[in-house]
């Protein structure tokens, strides 16, 4: 069986002196969650861009459920950018509406559940909240949606200890065996017995792609002592 | 509220326990059954894919049961269970005398001590 993302020969240069992501070849299959880490400037939000389309490499190729990137595999990826791209002056409730025009898969229901779990009014308008509380509004959208790939760029940095729980059991509870989760964060002891596997990236090559449970094994350490073993400083 | 796992031990083995010590325990019965992956994992905060590689180690072991028409049980051959129990027992009996060996305490010293808990105790306030 083929996986879910196939990539091969990935390299994104943005000068010559430049090189973000340096030959990835990787098959990640349905079914996973898998956190993407590495040290600032390892090349993860700039792979992650690329998943979505919103760069294109330099060299080599990515292909979702067989296909390049473009507009079929757009429908069938959420992405959680590492910034909001919403505009603060408008209502919850007519940004849900907004995702239900633009993503066939968007469950408002679902996002209203969450809301509601969250004790977010649809009301409120995105400028009045704080921070944190528009980081959950914006994961709570992507969640929202039944993708085959959700891409999480660093989605619990920015939010309380109890949201952030919250929101891994939200992860769980919408796992499902076809879907395969992609989360790139620094906080990895917090989300490290979520995860099924992780990919190790260092200068924008590929380090390590291997099970949370292999590296227990191996080193008899959790991965965030692993993760800070191998890139001390 | 979430499982507290260990640092340093593969999370699996570290479910198959905590199931373990709930089928020794009673808490599932024998014949019981078992909650489904996705709640226990949703409970555990933990990877429903290492729940499922958790459960699979217990039907290994022949201490859980997957029944087409059932979902997943416990089994009802009690000697089995027991047979558990007491592997859990040892590790806990060899993990109190590794811990007391580091304390600098001899097996007879700490054999004794789980009788009597204030023998030891005094003799460290005499000074």
């Amino acid at each position: 069986m083929s996986g879910l993302i196939e990539i091969s020969g990935l390299t994104k240069a943005y000068n010559k002196s430049s090189i973000a992501v340096n030959n990835i070849n990787l098959v990640l299959p349905r079914g996973r969650i898998i956190g993407l880490l590495g040290p600032n400037g390892s090349g993860k939000t700039t792979l992650i861009k690329m998943l979505n389309g919103l760069l294109t490499p330099t060299q080599g190729s990515i292909r979702i459920n067989g296909q390049p990137v473009g507009v079929e595999t757009k429908a069938r990826v959420a992405y959680l950018p590492d910034r909001t791209y919403l505009s603060g002056g408008r209502k919850i409730y007519e940004i849900l509406d907004y995702f239900c025009d633009f993503y066939a898969d968007f469950s408002r229901e679902r996002a209203l559940g969450m809301l509601q779990n969250l004790g977010i009014s649809p009301q409120a308008r995105l400028s009045t909240l704080s921070k944190g509380t528009r980081e959950k509004v914006q994961l709570i959208l992507v969640m929202s949606r039944n993708a085959d790939l959700y891409v999480l760029d660093e989605p619990i940095a920015g939010v309380d200890p109890a949201a952030r729980d919250y929101i891994l059991r939200t992860i769980i509870n919408n796992y499902n065996p076809e879907a395969t989760v992609l989360i790139s964060t620094h906080l990895i002891g917090d989300i490290e017995q979520v995860l099924d596997e992780v990919i190790f990236m260092r200068y924008g090559c590929l380090v390590l792609y291997t099970s949370v449970d292999n590296i227990r094994e191996q080193h008899g350490k959790s991965v965030d002592a692993y993760f800070r073993e191998v890139f001390a400083c | 509220m979430a499982w507290n796992l260990e640092d340093g031990r593969p999370i699996y083995a570290q479910l198959v326990e905590r199931l373990q010590v709930r089928i020794v325990s009673g808490r599932y019965g024998p014949g019981k059954r078992l909650p489904s992956v996705r709640e226990l994992a949703a409970e555990a905060s933990v990877n429903p894919n290492t729940m499922q590689k958790a459960f699979a180690e217990l039907e290994k072991s022949g201490l859980i049961l997957t029944q087409r028409t059932n979902g997943r049980t416990v089994t009802e051959d009690e000697a089995l269970i027991q047979r558990s129990r007491q592997r859990l027992a040892e590790g806990y009996r060899k993990d109190y005398f590794a811990g007391m060996k580091e304390l600098g305490y001899s097996e007879d010293e700490a054999a004794a001590m789980l009788y009597n808990r204030r023998g030891g105790m005094e003799n460290e306030r005499t000074d």
